[in-house]
């Protein structure tokens, strides 16, 4: 045998072809969309009723609303109570779920495609008749109080709470967690969760997607009898108020008195999914911090070891949400890690990108597309958040076209635009004790200490 | 309903290699099981086959530092290793037409290891590990259970004594030498199996791993596990401890002994682990989440793991205002039921196992490491497809005499984690 040449890496061979996902689209009697992807190697489908309205509507005083109310929907409905919908779909073999994130309410299903039909009729049921039984909904409130205290143990949930509450404040529906506070929960009722729901789950507030071995035009004929009553009606606009963007640099310590690690999140609010610096945005952040070679987890972990993973992400909600830096770090390492989040921002929105970083960026997420239309839940996916932000069936299209444009002076204009360590929020959850002196000594801010769970400012310690 | 396509064959070296095409889409997984994990590891060097998995990412000859992830980051692959109990895994998935460079990088590393190995690297990994740690065990609640169940269920003597990511004292102890050592002991194509999955053309792929791997020496037999590697079929009493941690709520893991992974009754557990605690119409879900409002959550898992004996964990955390003895009341109470398991229990935890196998199985990744697993654990990657069968052939009558045998409070070990006092 030839003496192999190692000394290189090998070449890749010629780019293979990549299917984009072919989108069926019908419109059911009701106006129902609904998207089809047929994709018929395997016998399983993936679907998934999404409703358009999801915790962003939840001010405050009813926090957790959306949340709760997802909850229940599979705790009953008019014609089956919810050990029955259990019961069921168990031996559909359907693994039901339904969720809901800040823009959506998503009841969703994947089962074997012979027992696709009687599955999709258990979805609608849950979906669109949910009984909101004073009993279940006393027993999952409940329920999600014992999972608040719960959340209180979790360093990670306790700085990331936090986070959003310093960040977003007590009067934006952003400032509380998605499920909600002790306070909030506590006065959610049957009334509320039920009035939510029918006010919003309409057929012009909703679309159904399907993914995988069915045929589009049999599926919209099969569910029109299931359909019935479901008819269009208004549904509440629901908008997120503004708020005012905070006026420089605080760092927040959550106190975890003893703590081995730091719990660190670093930003402020980030674009919406809809920003048209989109594609910048992305290879900005997987430069940044959302891939393992990025800047900050080059830093942290591989030249520091302060940490197993450091990273960083824009939320991208509808209405815009959070960018956050994120990472655990050893206690004796916060201040420096805070230090090194925040020149990193900084000098990537005063230093263009090098070639290199920018070339593997684009190729990282314009080669790694294919990856990401695996499995019918991954098209699923795509498919959803394609239809609930409004970006066109053939969004995907030029998706790599769109990435590779993305130029050093594109991703600077996009960092100094979207970046700004001037104003930004950190939050430590970790030992006061331990890490207020070296925080105070970083000089980008004042050093508040915080109580979790609630937040309420105890003293302050910084200038 | 799937028939996984499998060409199995094994270079002079001893290197197993799995082949299996399915180009539904354009992406190739390269998955390789190194028959070494924490098992493996001896007296004071706790945490060590992990460790090493770090140090693999590091470069080699031909790589240089951060290479691995480079590269393959710029070919829009994804990549990652893990160290288990039985196993350590590397693993990529690639755009098809960059196979090549996933055989490159994985061959250089099992081939070039050591001229690339430097006290920096070790020292910077270590850290990096120890803040693992403290990230998975010493920062999180009830963080440290795997570690105390394995010492529980396990006696001294065993290899499954201790936990994966090992303790600090002994990642302190790690040096370049025990990075040496254990590398020319385990790392060698006759310890190793690879597997490509997904879309190339078998006659090339069989070429380019000939190209990479097959001039790779043969390493020394693999030392037996070391310690004690029989265990009796049962624990024959019950062992308990009771943790003080600053956690909110108390949480109870009830552990039984189980027969190891492969086995005919490893499956039996697995499906009932399923009717116990698996959806919201499972029988513990059922009982104590939904009706008596006990417990908060209900978790049960069957360890897929080899050696000597399984483990069965069953775990509850308590309701506020419930005690931990009630959520063990109960949850003891609920596992007897299992005397009445009937054809409807079993049919709702197959059909749930059979499910999520099939939609699991549609990422190549999946398929690509659970044939590794296969062909390393039991030389037989052809369960991939008959494994389905196994779970199917489990009647009610085989989980009431499985509970029968193994599941009462003579076998089993409870581990409870409650407040600490405040004030006291």
């Amino acid at each position: 045998m030839t003496p192999v040449d190692r000394s290189t890496p090998p070449l890749a061979g010629p780019p293979p072809r990549v299917t984009l996902p072919h989108i069926e689209r019908r419109t059911l009697s009701n106006g129902l969309p609904l998207l089809v992807v047929e994709k018929r190697e395997l016998p399983v489908v993936d679907v998934a009723l999404v409703m358009r309205s999801g915790a962003r509507a939840d001010l405050p005083p009813v926090a957790g609303r959306a949340h709760l109310a997802a909850d229940l929907l599979d705790e009953g409905t008019a014609t089956r109570s919810a050990l029955q919908i259990a019961e069921q779909a168990d031996l559909l073999g359907a693994s039901l779920h339904s969720r809901a994130s800040w823009d959506e309410t998503e009841v969703g299903l994947h089962v074997l495609s012979p027992r696709l039909a009687p599955s999709i009729e258990l979805l609608l049921d849950v979906a669109l008749q949910p009984a909101f039984a004073d009993a279940e909904v006393e027993r999952k409130r409940k329920e999600r109080l014992a999972a608040i205290v719960q959340e209180q143990d979790e360093p990670r949930v306790v700085a990331a709470n936090a986070f959003m509450r310093a960040v977003y404040g007590d009067a934006h529906p952003f400032g509380a967690p998605i499920g909600g506070t002790s306070a909030s929960v506590s006065v959610l009722d049957r009334s509320v969760l039920a009035e939510f729901h029918a006010a919003r789950q309409r057929p012009g507030n909703a679309y159904l997607v399907v993914v995988g071995d069915v045929d589009a035009d049999a599926l919209a004929a099969s569910l029109e009898p299931l359909l019935g009553a479901w008819a269009a009606a208004a549904t509440p606009a629901d908008a997120v108020p503004a708020h005012d963007p905070p006026a420089g640099t605080t760092i927040h310590v959550v106190d975890r008195p003893g703590a081995p690690q730091s719990e660190l999140r670093i930003g402020h609010p980030g674009p919406a999914r809809g920003s048209i610096d989109y594609f910048p945005l992305m290879v900005l952040n997987t430069i940044f911090g959302g891939a393992f070679t990025s800047r900050l987890n080059t830093r942290l972990r591989e030249e520091k070891g302060f940490t197993y993973g450091a990273g960083s992400a824009f939320a991208f909600r509808r209405d815009g949400g959070p960018f956050i830096a994120s990472s655990a770090v050893f206690t004796g390492a916060s201040a420096e890690a805070v230090g090194i989040v925040l020149d990193e921002m900084h000098r990537i929105r005063t230093e263009p990108v090098s070639e290199d970083e920018l070339a593997r960026a684009r190729s990282y997420l314009a080669l790694g597309l294919p990856r990401r239309l695996e499995t019918t839940a991954d098209i699923l996916r795509i498919v959803s958040e394609q239809e609930l932000h409004d970006l066109g069936d053939r969004y995907y299209d030029d998706y790599v076209e769109r990435v590779r444009a993305v130029s050093a002076a594109d991703v600077l204009r996009a960092a100094e635009q979207h970046l700004d360590p001037a104003h930004a929020t950190v939050v430590v959850a970790g030992d006061h004790a331990a890490i207020a002196p070296a925080l105070e000594a970083l000089g980008v801010g004042p050093v508040m200490r915080v109580t979790p769970p609630g937040g309420t400012e105890l003293n302050r310690t910084g200038s | 309903m799937i028939r996984i396509p499998i060409e199995r064959y094994q270079l002079e070296n001893g290197m197993d290699v799995v082949l299996s095409r399915e180009d539904a889409a354009p992406v190739v997984a390269v998955n390789l099981w190194y028959g070494v994990g924490s098992r493996n590891e001896r007296l004071g060097r706790t945490g060590f086959a992990h460790l090493f998995e770090h140090m693999m990412f590091q470069g080699s000859k031909h790589v240089p530092e951060m290479g691995h992830f480079s590269l393959i980051e710029k070919a829009g692959g994804s990549l990652n290793g893990s160290t288990w109990l039985d196993r350590t895994n590397y693993y990529e998935t690639l755009p098809s037409n960059y196979l090549e460079l996933g055989l490159w990088l994985e061959s250089d590393r099992l081939g070039w290891l050591l001229p690339a190995m430097t006290q920096e690297k070790l020292d910077n990994q270590r850290d990096v590990v120890k803040n693992e740690r403290r990230w998975r065990v010493d920062n999180q609640p009830y963080g440290d259970w795997d570690e105390r169940i394995q010492m529980l269920m396990y006696p001294p003597d065993h290899p499954y004594h201790h936990s994966v990511i090992g303790s600090m004292e002994d990642l302190d102890a790690a040096s370049l030498e025990d990075v040496e050592q254990f590398f020319r002991t385990y790392y060698a194509p006759n310890n190793a199996v690879l597997t490509l999955c997904g879309d190339f053309e078998p006659a090339h792929a069989r070429e380019l791993i000939a190209k990479y791997f097959g001039g790779l020496p043969r390493g020394p037999d693999i030392p037996p596990i070391p310690g004690r590697t029989e265990l009796e079929p049962t624990l024959g009493g019950e062992v308990r401890e009771l943790v003080h941690q600053d956690v909110s709520l108390p949480r109870v893991y009830a552990t039984y002994r189980i027969p190891p992974f492969g086995t005919e009754d490893y499956y039996t557990a697995l499906v009932t682990s399923y009717i116990l605690g698996y959806g919201k119409a499972a029988l513990l879900y059922r009982t104590l989440v939904r009706e008596q409002q006990v417990a908060q959550d209900i978790v049960t898992y069957a360890f897929p793991i080899v050696v000597g004996a399984s483990m069965l964990v069953i775990w509850a955390t308590a309701r506020p205002g419930r005690t931990a003895q009630q959520v063990e009341q109960a949850l003891t109470e609920q596992v007897a039921q299992l005397r009445d398991a009937d054809d409807a229990d079993v049919q709702r935890a197959v059909n749930l196992l059979a499910t999520e196998r099939l939609n699991e199985l549609q990422r190549v990744d999946e398929r690509a490491d659970q044939l590794s697993m296969y062909t390393q654990l039991f030389d037989e990657p052809e369960r991939i497809n008959t494994e389905v069968d196994r779970i199917r052939a489990v009647t009610p009558e085989r989980v009431r005499a499985f509970a029968a045998r193994y599941l009462g409070t003579d076998n089993r070990a409870v581990l409870t984690y409650v407040p600490t006092e405040v004030g006291a």
